[in-house]
């Protein structure tokens, strides 16, 4: 990754992704807060472009910027009250002292560590079909399984899934 | 300047920094759900950019980037739908009106 446009892209993806976040936190409208959280899932959605990650990215945009993003906007929809402005409580100074401590700490480790890098200029190109072989485990020509993958995670997710739904009906239904 | 594993490793950690603060100083729920996405989002970037500079060839990292969203967007779902819940019983989402089970 040492060409120029990647340096740029993700300089300009920072500014927006955390621009975007800041104002999630800062803006008074909830509806706003809503909107400028859709933009940083998108500069999220390119920043793992950026990496190389393209199947992530498209779950990214599906996902948060489709699916949740709608969520949000119905949630702040449906409540739309007198207090609907998005208010700080009496715990904002500490909070940001607390967070600030973090990041500081979290930037120091990341920085002084020496990772493992491993970095090679051309990763894998089908990502969906690696992805897919993970997941659901790989076999070879003959039809015997080099690996069983992440299968039994993948099929909790799925039952989780399906109870997050189930729940969330439940819940949210009237009476 | 070529871009290393620590510039996203720091977008990731100020990305979850900024989550934190409105998720702890915020007084609408639904705002603070939103926070909590972005900490996970944050995590996630960490989880790709270790999958790109450390394991480029497993994708490992990718798989579980892939298994926060599950579960993130099943806790934005049942989160979304109690706070709907709450807001029917009690008119408002100001967490700090819904002390119910505050002793």
């Amino acid at each position: 990754m040492s060409n120029a446009g990647v340096t740029i892209a993700f300089y300009v993806l920072a500014v927006v992704v955390l621009g975007s976040t800041i104002s999630v936190v800062t803006v008074r409208n909830v509806f706003h807060a809503a909107l400028y959280l859709v933009l940083s899932f998108i500069g999220v959605a390119g920043l793992y472009i950026t990496l190389s990650a393209d199947f992530v990215a498209a779950v990214q945009i599906l996902i948060y910027a489709g699916a949740v993003a709608i969520l949000f906007v119905f949630a702040v929809m449906l409540t739309h009250g007198p207090e609907q402005a998005s208010q700080n409580n009496r715990l904002r100074a500490p909070a940001f002292f607390v967070a600030a401590l973090l990041f500081a700490t979290l930037a120091m480790v990341m920085v002084n560590t020496t990772w493992s890098v491993n970095m090679i200029d051309a990763p894998v190109t089908d990502t969906p079909t690696k992805i897919a072989e993970l997941l659901l485990g790989s076999r070879n020509a003959a039809g015997e399984l080099l690996s069983s993958g992440f299968v039994l995670p993948f099929e909790v997710a799925s039952v989780l899934l399906l109870a997050a739904m189930v729940g969330a009906i439940v819940v949210a239904r009237e009476d | 300047m070529a871009i290393g594993l620590d510039h996203f490793l720091v977008l990731s950690a100020a990305m979850f920094s900024i989550g934190l603060v409105g998720a702890l100083s915020k007084r609408n729920a639904v705002v603070i759900l939103m926070c909590i996405e972005i900490m996970l989002n944050a995590v996630n970037v960490a989880m790709v950019a270790f999958s790109r500079y450390v394991t480029p060839v497993a994708l490992t990292g990718q798989v579980f980037a892939i298994f926060i969203m599950t579960v993130a967007a099943a806790e934005a779902a049942v989160g979304l739908a109690l706070i709907i819940a709450v807001y029917r019983q009690r008119q408002t989402v100001d967490v700090q009106q819904i002390d119910l089970m505050k002793w």
